[in-house]
Protein backbone atom coordinates (compact mmCIF):
# COMPACT_ATOMS: atom_id res chain seq x y z
CA UNK A 1 0.00 0.00 0.00
CA UNK A 2 2.83 2.22 -0.14
CA UNK A 3 1.52 5.61 -2.51
CA UNK A 4 4.35 6.48 -4.64
CA UNK A 5 4.62 9.96 -5.53
CA UNK A 6 4.94 9.66 -9.39
CA UNK A 7 2.20 6.96 -9.61
CA UNK A 8 1.11 8.13 -12.89
CA UNK A 9 -2.74 6.50 -12.36
CA UNK A 10 -2.92 8.80 -9.16
CA UNK A 11 -6.03 7.12 -7.23
CA UNK A 12 -7.04 4.93 -9.31
CA UNK A 13 -10.39 6.57 -8.86
CA UNK A 14 -12.26 5.23 -12.16
CA UNK A 15 -16.48 6.52 -11.36
CA UNK A 16 -16.07 10.32 -11.84
CA UNK A 17 -17.78 11.34 -14.90
CA UNK A 18 -14.60 13.13 -16.33
CA UNK A 19 -13.43 10.15 -16.49
CA UNK A 20 -15.95 8.60 -19.14
CA UNK A 21 -13.94 9.57 -22.38
CA UNK A 22 -16.62 7.37 -24.79
CA UNK A 23 -19.86 8.45 -23.32
CA UNK A 24 -22.82 7.62 -25.50
CA UNK A 25 -20.27 5.96 -28.31
CA UNK A 26 -19.87 3.14 -25.92
CA UNK A 27 -20.14 -0.20 -28.07
CA UNK A 28 -22.84 -3.05 -26.45
CA UNK A 29 -20.61 -5.12 -23.89
CA UNK A 30 -21.66 -8.31 -26.74
CA UNK A 31 -19.99 -6.51 -30.02
CA UNK A 32 -16.70 -8.70 -30.60
CA UNK A 33 -16.45 -8.75 -34.19
CA UNK A 34 -15.46 -5.77 -36.07
CA UNK A 35 -15.17 -5.81 -40.03
CA UNK A 36 -13.96 -2.78 -42.55
CA UNK A 37 -14.96 -1.49 -45.79
CA UNK A 38 -12.40 1.13 -47.37
CA UNK A 39 -13.43 3.80 -49.07
CA UNK A 40 -10.89 4.98 -51.60
CA UNK A 41 -10.28 7.74 -54.18
CA UNK A 42 -8.16 10.29 -54.70
CA UNK A 43 -7.55 13.68 -52.76
CA UNK A 44 -10.93 15.96 -52.70
CA UNK A 45 -13.05 12.99 -53.99
CA UNK A 46 -15.42 13.27 -51.40
CA UNK A 47 -14.02 9.92 -49.23
CA UNK A 48 -14.20 11.70 -46.04
CA UNK A 49 -17.90 13.39 -47.22
CA UNK A 50 -19.07 9.60 -47.71
CA UNK A 51 -17.58 8.41 -44.63
CA UNK A 52 -19.75 11.32 -42.60
CA UNK A 53 -23.07 10.53 -44.57
CA UNK A 54 -22.94 6.90 -42.84
CA UNK A 55 -21.38 6.97 -39.94
CA UNK A 56 -23.06 6.66 -36.52
CA UNK A 57 -20.06 8.42 -34.72
CA UNK A 58 -18.07 11.67 -35.68
CA UNK A 59 -15.67 10.52 -38.26
CA UNK A 60 -11.91 9.83 -36.37
CA UNK A 61 -8.73 9.83 -37.47
CA UNK A 62 -6.41 7.29 -36.86
CA UNK A 63 -2.59 7.74 -37.67
CA UNK A 64 0.43 5.53 -38.32
CA UNK A 65 3.86 6.55 -38.44
CA UNK A 66 5.97 5.91 -41.13
CA UNK A 67 10.29 6.13 -41.59
CA UNK A 68 11.47 6.36 -44.81
CA UNK A 69 15.20 4.97 -44.99
CA UNK A 70 17.08 5.42 -47.90
CA UNK A 71 19.12 2.39 -48.46
CA UNK A 72 22.58 2.64 -49.30
CA UNK A 73 24.58 1.26 -52.33
CA UNK A 74 25.98 -1.37 -49.33
CA UNK A 75 23.27 -1.62 -46.78
CA UNK A 76 24.77 -3.67 -44.60
CA UNK A 77 25.80 -0.54 -42.54
CA UNK A 78 22.16 -0.05 -42.18
CA UNK A 79 20.20 3.03 -42.67
CA UNK A 80 21.96 6.11 -44.13
CA UNK A 81 19.16 8.67 -44.36
CA UNK A 82 15.02 8.51 -42.18
CA UNK A 83 12.47 10.96 -43.05
CA UNK A 84 9.30 10.28 -41.47
CA UNK A 85 5.89 10.51 -42.80
CA UNK A 86 2.61 10.50 -40.88
CA UNK A 87 0.00 8.85 -42.75
CA UNK A 88 -3.47 9.66 -41.79
CA UNK A 89 -7.33 8.36 -42.36
CA UNK A 90 -10.44 9.30 -41.46
CA UNK A 91 -12.87 6.48 -40.41
CA UNK A 92 -16.56 6.00 -39.53
CA UNK A 93 -18.67 3.43 -37.52
CA UNK A 94 -21.86 1.23 -38.15
CA UNK A 95 -23.06 -0.87 -35.78
CA UNK A 96 -24.58 -3.91 -37.48
CA UNK A 97 -25.98 -6.05 -34.85
CA UNK A 98 -25.35 -6.56 -31.14
CA UNK A 99 -22.09 -8.45 -32.15
CA UNK A 100 -21.05 -6.76 -35.42
CA UNK A 101 -19.40 -3.26 -35.69
CA UNK A 102 -18.38 -1.98 -39.06
CA UNK A 103 -15.82 0.64 -39.75
CA UNK A 104 -15.16 2.62 -42.76
CA UNK A 105 -12.38 4.08 -43.66
CA UNK A 106 -11.22 6.95 -45.96
CA UNK A 107 -7.76 6.41 -47.54
CA UNK A 108 -4.89 8.76 -47.03
CA UNK A 109 -3.80 10.91 -49.72
CA UNK A 110 -0.44 9.90 -50.38
CA UNK A 111 -1.66 6.29 -51.99
CA UNK A 112 1.97 5.30 -52.17
CA UNK A 113 2.03 4.82 -48.34
CA UNK A 114 -1.08 2.46 -47.97
CA UNK A 115 0.77 -0.87 -48.77
CA UNK A 116 3.36 0.02 -46.31
CA UNK A 117 0.56 0.51 -43.72
CA UNK A 118 0.44 -2.90 -42.97
CA UNK A 119 -3.69 -3.28 -42.05
CA UNK A 120 -4.90 -0.73 -44.37
CA UNK A 121 -6.51 -3.24 -46.86
CA UNK A 122 -5.47 -6.18 -45.18
CA UNK A 123 -8.78 -7.63 -43.94
CA UNK A 124 -11.42 -5.09 -45.70
CA UNK A 125 -14.59 -6.70 -46.84
CA UNK A 126 -13.99 -4.95 -50.09
CA UNK A 127 -13.51 -1.08 -51.37
CA UNK A 128 -15.65 1.76 -53.25
CA UNK A 129 -13.24 3.88 -55.08
CA UNK A 130 -14.84 7.64 -55.44
CA UNK A 131 -14.22 8.99 -59.27
CA UNK A 132 -14.76 12.16 -59.99
CA UNK A 133 -15.15 12.65 -63.42
CA UNK A 134 -13.41 15.65 -64.38
CA UNK A 135 -9.79 14.09 -63.11
CA UNK A 136 -10.44 10.38 -63.59
CA UNK A 137 -6.60 9.78 -64.64
CA UNK A 138 -6.04 10.32 -61.00
CA UNK A 139 -7.98 7.41 -60.20
CA UNK A 140 -5.57 5.00 -62.33
CA UNK A 141 -2.81 4.27 -59.63
CA UNK A 142 -5.57 3.44 -56.98
CA UNK A 143 -6.95 1.10 -59.23
CA UNK A 144 -4.48 -0.75 -60.29
CA UNK A 145 -3.08 -1.07 -56.28
CA UNK A 146 -6.83 -2.65 -55.60
CA UNK A 147 -6.26 -4.92 -58.08
CA UNK A 148 -2.93 -5.91 -57.49
CA UNK A 149 -3.92 -6.59 -53.57
CA UNK A 150 -6.33 -8.53 -54.88
CA UNK A 151 -9.06 -6.08 -53.00
CA UNK A 152 -12.55 -6.26 -54.36
CA UNK A 153 -14.18 -2.98 -55.24
CA UNK A 154 -16.50 -0.79 -57.20
CA UNK A 155 -16.25 2.45 -58.74
CA UNK A 156 -18.80 5.22 -57.54
CA UNK A 157 -18.78 8.52 -59.89
CA UNK A 158 -19.32 11.60 -57.30
CA UNK A 159 -21.13 14.63 -59.44
CA UNK A 160 -20.05 17.96 -59.09
CA UNK A 161 -21.44 20.79 -60.23
CA UNK A 162 -19.10 21.66 -62.96
CA UNK A 163 -18.49 17.87 -64.24
CA UNK A 164 -19.31 16.89 -67.17
CA UNK A 165 -22.09 13.97 -67.64
CA UNK A 166 -20.43 10.60 -68.95
CA UNK A 167 -22.52 7.68 -69.17
CA UNK A 168 -20.99 4.53 -66.69
CA UNK A 169 -20.06 2.84 -69.96
CA UNK A 170 -17.94 5.78 -70.56
CA UNK A 171 -16.06 5.88 -67.31
CA UNK A 172 -15.87 1.92 -67.78
CA UNK A 173 -13.89 2.52 -70.89
CA UNK A 174 -11.79 5.68 -69.99
CA UNK A 175 -10.82 3.60 -66.45
CA UNK A 176 -10.41 0.30 -68.18
CA UNK A 177 -12.63 -1.51 -65.74
CA UNK A 178 -13.40 -5.41 -66.58
CA UNK A 179 -17.37 -6.34 -67.14
CA UNK A 180 -17.66 -7.77 -63.87
CA UNK A 181 -16.94 -4.76 -61.83
CA UNK A 182 -19.83 -2.39 -60.87
CA UNK A 183 -20.56 1.14 -61.29
CA UNK A 184 -22.44 3.58 -59.90
CA UNK A 185 -23.42 7.15 -59.66
CA UNK A 186 -23.47 8.91 -55.88
CA UNK A 187 -23.76 11.94 -54.46
CA UNK A 188 -20.96 11.06 -50.82
CA UNK A 189 -22.90 14.05 -49.20
CA UNK A 190 -26.01 12.12 -49.05
CA UNK A 191 -26.54 9.11 -46.60
CA UNK A 192 -28.93 7.23 -49.08
CA UNK A 193 -26.73 7.42 -52.07
CA UNK A 194 -23.42 6.38 -49.96
CA UNK A 195 -25.76 3.99 -48.19
CA UNK A 196 -26.64 2.61 -51.86
CA UNK A 197 -23.25 2.44 -53.12
CA UNK A 198 -21.84 0.34 -50.29
CA UNK A 199 -25.14 -1.89 -50.71
CA UNK A 200 -23.91 -2.18 -54.65
CA UNK A 201 -20.06 -3.31 -52.74
CA UNK A 202 -21.90 -5.88 -50.70
CA UNK A 203 -24.00 -7.13 -53.34
CA UNK A 204 -21.19 -7.25 -55.71
CA UNK A 205 -19.30 -9.46 -52.85
CA UNK A 206 -21.97 -11.76 -52.76
CA UNK A 207 -22.02 -12.29 -56.18
CA UNK A 208 -17.86 -12.94 -55.82
CA UNK A 209 -18.38 -15.33 -53.08
CA UNK A 210 -20.79 -17.13 -55.19
CA UNK A 211 -19.00 -17.25 -57.90
CA UNK A 212 -16.09 -18.92 -55.95
CA UNK A 213 -18.47 -21.61 -54.81
CA UNK A 214 -18.76 -22.88 -57.72
CA UNK A 215 -17.32 -26.33 -59.07
CA UNK B 1 19.90 -4.83 -37.61
CA UNK B 2 19.36 -8.50 -37.53
CA UNK B 3 15.45 -7.41 -35.75
CA UNK B 4 14.33 -5.50 -38.38
CA UNK B 5 10.87 -5.72 -39.96
CA UNK B 6 9.49 -7.93 -43.12
CA UNK B 7 10.53 -5.05 -46.41
CA UNK B 8 10.66 -6.37 -49.56
CA UNK B 9 14.54 -6.62 -50.61
CA UNK B 10 14.47 -5.58 -53.86
CA UNK B 11 12.40 -2.26 -52.93
CA UNK B 12 14.81 0.60 -53.81
CA UNK B 13 13.41 2.31 -50.37
CA UNK B 14 12.88 0.74 -46.78
CA UNK B 15 9.90 1.40 -44.65
CA UNK B 16 9.27 0.68 -41.27
CA UNK B 17 7.41 1.65 -38.06
CA UNK B 18 8.01 3.58 -34.95
CA UNK B 19 7.39 1.59 -32.31
CA UNK B 20 9.02 3.57 -29.10
CA UNK B 21 12.33 2.24 -30.10
CA UNK B 22 11.01 -1.16 -30.40
CA UNK B 23 10.32 -1.15 -34.48
CA UNK B 24 9.42 -4.53 -35.15
CA UNK B 25 10.17 -6.49 -31.89
CA UNK B 26 6.57 -7.18 -31.17
CA UNK B 27 4.71 -9.55 -33.34
CA UNK B 28 1.38 -7.44 -33.72
CA UNK B 29 -0.20 -9.74 -36.70
CA UNK B 30 -3.21 -10.70 -34.56
CA UNK B 31 -4.02 -6.87 -33.72
CA UNK B 32 -6.03 -5.05 -36.48
CA UNK B 33 -7.23 -1.81 -36.80
CA UNK B 34 -11.05 -2.95 -36.24
CA UNK B 35 -9.67 -5.32 -33.66
CA UNK B 36 -11.95 -4.94 -30.80
CA UNK B 37 -10.73 -4.62 -27.34
CA UNK B 38 -12.25 -4.95 -23.90
CA UNK B 39 -10.86 -4.22 -20.27
CA UNK B 40 -10.62 -6.85 -18.22
CA UNK B 41 -8.69 -5.43 -15.24
CA UNK B 42 -9.19 -1.36 -13.60
CA UNK B 43 -6.00 0.82 -14.16
CA UNK B 44 -3.50 -0.08 -11.11
CA UNK B 45 -0.39 2.15 -9.89
CA UNK B 46 2.65 1.81 -11.70
CA UNK B 47 1.18 1.24 -15.31
CA UNK B 48 2.03 4.46 -17.65
CA UNK B 49 -0.66 6.74 -18.66
CA UNK B 50 -1.18 5.19 -21.36
CA UNK B 51 -2.03 2.17 -20.47
CA UNK B 52 -4.29 3.67 -17.92
CA UNK B 53 -5.83 5.36 -20.38
CA UNK B 54 -6.67 2.30 -22.40
CA UNK B 55 -8.22 0.44 -19.47
CA UNK B 56 -10.61 3.03 -19.19
CA UNK B 57 -11.62 3.61 -22.63
CA UNK B 58 -12.17 0.32 -23.48
CA UNK B 59 -14.74 -0.69 -20.23
CA UNK B 60 -16.73 -0.82 -22.77
CA UNK B 61 -15.41 -2.83 -26.55
CA UNK B 62 -13.73 -0.44 -28.73
CA UNK B 63 -11.64 -0.75 -31.72
CA UNK B 64 -7.87 -0.28 -32.25
CA UNK B 65 -8.60 2.38 -34.62
CA UNK B 66 -10.53 4.45 -31.92
CA UNK B 67 -8.05 3.92 -29.50
CA UNK B 68 -5.68 5.42 -31.33
CA UNK B 69 -7.73 8.22 -32.41
CA UNK B 70 -8.92 8.99 -29.18
CA UNK B 71 -5.17 8.84 -27.39
CA UNK B 72 -4.25 10.71 -30.75
CA UNK B 73 -1.19 7.78 -30.60
CA UNK B 74 0.14 6.06 -33.66
CA UNK B 75 -1.37 2.72 -34.60
CA UNK B 76 1.92 1.14 -34.02
CA UNK B 77 2.44 2.89 -30.68
CA UNK B 78 -0.84 1.85 -29.88
CA UNK B 79 -0.07 -1.79 -30.74
CA UNK B 80 2.80 -2.20 -28.24
CA UNK B 81 0.83 -0.75 -25.51
CA UNK B 82 -2.23 -3.49 -26.46
CA UNK B 83 0.41 -6.10 -26.04
CA UNK B 84 1.99 -5.36 -22.90
CA UNK B 85 -2.01 -5.37 -21.40
CA UNK B 86 -2.77 -8.48 -23.70
CA UNK B 87 0.46 -10.18 -21.77
CA UNK B 88 -0.66 -9.66 -18.65
CA UNK B 89 -4.20 -10.43 -19.12
CA UNK B 90 -5.28 -6.50 -18.26
CA UNK B 91 -7.57 -6.85 -22.04
CA UNK B 92 -9.29 -9.33 -23.89
CA UNK B 93 -8.75 -8.83 -27.78
CA UNK B 94 -11.81 -9.95 -29.23
CA UNK B 95 -11.79 -9.84 -33.16
CA UNK B 96 -10.32 -12.91 -34.95
CA UNK B 97 -7.15 -12.48 -36.98
CA UNK B 98 -7.91 -10.57 -40.39
CA UNK B 99 -9.58 -12.78 -43.01
CA UNK B 100 -6.92 -14.06 -45.29
CA UNK B 101 -6.55 -11.83 -48.64
CA UNK B 102 -7.57 -14.62 -50.85
CA UNK B 103 -10.75 -16.04 -49.00
CA UNK B 104 -13.26 -14.66 -49.22
CA UNK B 105 -15.64 -12.81 -46.60
CA UNK B 106 -18.24 -14.96 -44.69
CA UNK B 107 -21.81 -15.01 -46.58
CA UNK B 108 -23.05 -14.14 -42.99
CA UNK B 109 -21.30 -11.60 -42.36
CA UNK B 110 -22.19 -9.90 -45.81
CA UNK B 111 -25.55 -10.81 -44.77
CA UNK B 112 -25.61 -9.21 -41.90
CA UNK B 113 -24.29 -5.86 -42.82
CA UNK B 114 -26.52 -5.51 -46.22
CA UNK B 115 -28.85 -5.92 -43.35
CA UNK B 116 -27.57 -2.97 -41.24
CA UNK B 117 -27.05 -0.77 -44.51
CA UNK B 118 -30.54 -1.67 -45.19
CA UNK B 119 -31.84 0.01 -42.30
CA UNK B 120 -29.64 2.75 -42.53
N1 LIG C 1 -21.16 18.22 -55.44
C1 LIG C 1 -20.61 17.33 -54.66
N2 LIG C 1 -19.64 17.71 -53.81
C2 LIG C 1 -19.07 16.77 -53.02
C3 LIG C 1 -19.45 15.42 -53.07
N3 LIG C 1 -18.69 14.71 -52.21
C4 LIG C 1 -17.88 15.58 -51.62
N4 LIG C 1 -18.10 16.84 -52.09
C5 LIG C 1 -17.37 18.05 -51.69
O1 LIG C 1 -16.03 17.91 -52.14
C6 LIG C 1 -15.11 18.42 -51.20
C7 LIG C 1 -14.05 17.40 -50.83
O2 LIG C 1 -14.65 16.31 -50.19
P1 LIG C 1 -13.86 15.40 -49.12
O3 LIG C 1 -14.85 14.42 -48.60
O4 LIG C 1 -13.15 16.22 -48.13
O5 LIG C 1 -12.80 14.69 -50.05
P2 LIG C 1 -11.64 13.63 -49.67
O6 LIG C 1 -10.35 14.33 -49.85
O7 LIG C 1 -11.78 12.53 -50.67
O8 LIG C 1 -11.87 13.16 -48.27
C8 LIG C 1 -15.94 18.86 -50.00
O9 LIG C 1 -16.10 20.25 -50.09
C9 LIG C 1 -17.27 18.16 -50.20
O10 LIG C 1 -18.35 18.89 -49.68
C10 LIG C 1 -20.49 15.04 -53.99
O11 LIG C 1 -20.87 13.88 -54.10
N5 LIG C 1 -21.02 16.04 -54.75
MG1 LIG D 1 -10.54 13.34 -46.67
Amino acid sequence: MHSKVSDPVGGGQLAGTADDPIGEDALPDTARLGVKLVVAGAFGVGKTTMVRSVSEIRPLVTEETMTQASLGVDSTAGVETKTTTTVAMDFGRITVDEEMILYLFGTPGQERFWFLWNGLFEGALGAVVLVDTRRLEESFGILEKLEESGTPFIVAINTFPDSVSYSTDEVRQALDLPPGVPIVECDARRRDSSRDALLTLMHHLQKLADASELP
Amino acid sequence: MSDAPDWHEDSPERFFMITGGRAGHVEHAALGLVTLILSKAAPKPGMSLEQASVLRLCRSPLSVAEITAHLKLPFSVVTVLLMDLLSEGNVEARSPAPIPKSAMPDRDILRRVIGALQSL
